[in-house]
């Protein structure tokens, strides 16, 4: 019989839920490991910046408590890689102890393996200098300042770093930022099967069973891989992989749908042939990888002050049918009043952005059509300042000035905004920005990702 | 008249990690997919123009595998910034599904 490996994703990415019953009945002496992958950066830069999870953790503790029971009821190793959405070192001990107050409630033992992947500011500062760090495209511009002050710098770790963890012991293992195939790809290349297929395998599983037809509710979806090919099948009964579901899913949030840059490669899917097996089996050959010089993504996360909000809804056709004539002597208005508060040195150190939902709010300038504006319009106005405190006064002045902004066919004092939420505006905390689209190139795949072993 | 959401099963924007924008258009069969490569409506140019960035940094592929044509550019404010008004890219398509393709044969 040929040789092969074959593996779990339970779910496209931790804490969005899956069927108990059908991983449960997934479950099987034939897997090799179960990974899944718990990152994003959908979340925005706020998730990294300041140390936010991406899902709840009641979520994450759901998913969790069934991933963990089940790898260990079959005693395979669990991969979990980026923990806690973005991470970073804060996110990836948020999953750990939720990890160990599982493992206490069902009475757990394991070796875990926890893998950071912040890398020492003072590294990357060598490498900056040493020119080893570089943009990909597009990429914000750097200077040493932006790898000394960011809040939070995180490298995405290759395969490496789960299989130098497997190797010391470990039964879960839980890994800060990671690319997201690297997860599945690690057991299957370290054994010798194709790289190729080995990471085309991964790119696809890390999304559980999104692969397949028609996706109703996230679902995992099984690997198996031998030396010629690896075919997908679904976990839920009910759903199909087809040839074509399972090459559009090359398309899905990637840049480009042949080739994808992984640390220590790039997979090159050219000469990928899809194949159904059977209704709901598919089998794919020909995929490659071809090695490259080791580099790892960096990704950073940089506070830029804190804002407030505020929401309201217009429906005086009278004020519609000219809002931008009405709306550009507000913004002015606006500026007037800041200044007439703070001083003309406010001025620069603030920002407005307007949403105007109706007219352009989701497009902005590219919107061809903003002259379409229909019953209503919703403004959103989101207020930018180097504290909270006058981030949020400013919001309550531009709350007031819009809704008595005169309109020169009424006379008199008018309410011009619907607020649909009391109080009508609202802190919304600390702003960040993403501030690195980086590869930095590595002396040994483990540079960055320390590994540490906690027996639980 | 024809329009793309006449021919497409699906058409979608999404960020391709928070600098770029990626756009699918995915055709339900290989004859409607070739049908549009070939109208030459969905270019280098013309997403350029869509998208408002130069046309050099336009990446469009002709993906036969999945019967689909995928457009990356670079995202004109990056996902999440105060100035951004799409975090996830998800709408970015939209005027696109009224755009006037030829008819099929």
């Amino acid at each position: 019989m040929t040789r092969q490996i074959r593996y779990l994703s339970p779910t496209g990415v931790l804490g969005v839920g899956f069927s108990e019953d059908h991983f449960r009945a997934a479950l099987s002496s034939e897997l090799a490991f179960i990974g899944c992958d718990a990152g994003s950066t959908d979340g925005g830069p706020a998730n990294l910046g300041g140390n936010k999870p991406f899902f709840s953790r009641a979520a994450i503790k759901r998913d969790l408590r069934i991933l963990v029971t089940g790898a260990r009821s079959i005693k395979v190793p669990l991969l979990i890689g980026s923990c806690g959405g973005s991470g970073g070192n804060w996110n990836l001990h948020w999953v750990r102890e939720i990890v160990q107050e599982i493992a206490r409630e069902e009475a757990l033992h394991f070796r875990c393996a926890i893998i950071e992947s912040e890398p020492p500011r003072e590294l990357l500062l060598r490498k900056y200098r040493e020119g080893r760090i570089r943009p990909l495209s597009p990429a914000p511009t750097i200077d040493e300042s932006v790898l000394r002050d960011a809040d939070h710098i995180v490298a995405m770790m290759g395969a490496e770093a789960y299989v130098a963890a497997l190797d010391g012991g470990a039964d879960v293992v839980l890994a800060g930022r990671s690319t997201d195939a690297a997860i599945f790809a690690a057991i299957p290349v370290s054994r010798g099967f194709p790289p190729g297929l080995c990471w085309h395998a991964a790119k696809i599983m890390e999304c559980g069973g999104a692969a397949v037809v028609t996706m109703e509710k996230p679902e995992g979806m099984i690997c198996t891989i031998t030396d010629e090919h690896f075919t997908l099948e679904p976990v839920s009964p009910v759903q199909q992989c087809s040839p074509l579901s399972v090459a559009a899913h090359a398309l899905y949030e990637t840049a480009d749908p042949y080739r994808m840059l992984e640390p220590g490669g790039e997979m090159d899917l050219t000469d990928a042939r899809y194949e159904a097996v059977n209704d709901r089996e598919v089998r794919v050959y020909g995929s490659q990888f071809r090695p490259m010089p080791y580099t790892v993504k960096l990704e950073g996360a940089s506070k830029i002050g804190y804002r407030a909000m505020v929401l309201g809804g217009v429906r005086d056709p009278v004020i519609l049918e000219q809002f931008d004539a009405w709306f550009g002597g507000l913004k002015a208005h606006i500026a007037e009043n800041v200044e007439a508060v703070y001083g003309p040195s406010i001025r620069g150190q603030y920002e407005i952005h307007y949403k105007i939902y109706g007219q352009n709010g989701v497009l902005g300038a590219r919107e061809p059509q903003p002259h379409r504006i229909g019953n209503e319009i919703g403004l959103l106005m989101v207020t930018l300042a180097q504290t909270q405190e006058v981030a949020y006064a400013i919001a309550g002045q531009a709350a007031h000035m819009v809704l008595h902004h005169s309109v020169p066919q009424w006379q008199g004092l008018l309410s011009n905004l619907a607020f649909p939420i009391a109080p009508h505006f609202w802190n919304l905390g600390e702003a960040y920005s993403f501030v690195l689209n980086h590869v930095v190139e590595l002396d040994d795949p483990l540079e960055l990702h320390p590994i540490r072993y906690e027996e639980i | 008249m024809t329009r793309l959401r006449d021919i497409a099963k699906l058409i979608r924007t999404k960020n391709a990690g928070p600098f770029q924008l990626t756009l699918d258009i995915m055709f339900p069969d290989a004859r409607s997919y070739e049908h549009v490569v070939a109208s030459g409506v969905i270019s280098k140019p013309s997403m350029a123009r869509f998208f408002g960035v130069d046309e050099e940094v336009v990446k469009l592929f002709n993906y036969a595998p999945g019967n689909a044509i995928k457009v990356t550019v670079p995202r004109l404010v990056t996902s999440g910034d105060p100035a951004d008004t799409d975090l996830f890219g998800g709408q970015q398509f939209g005027p696109l599904v009224d755009l006037e393709v030829p008819p099929l044969p």
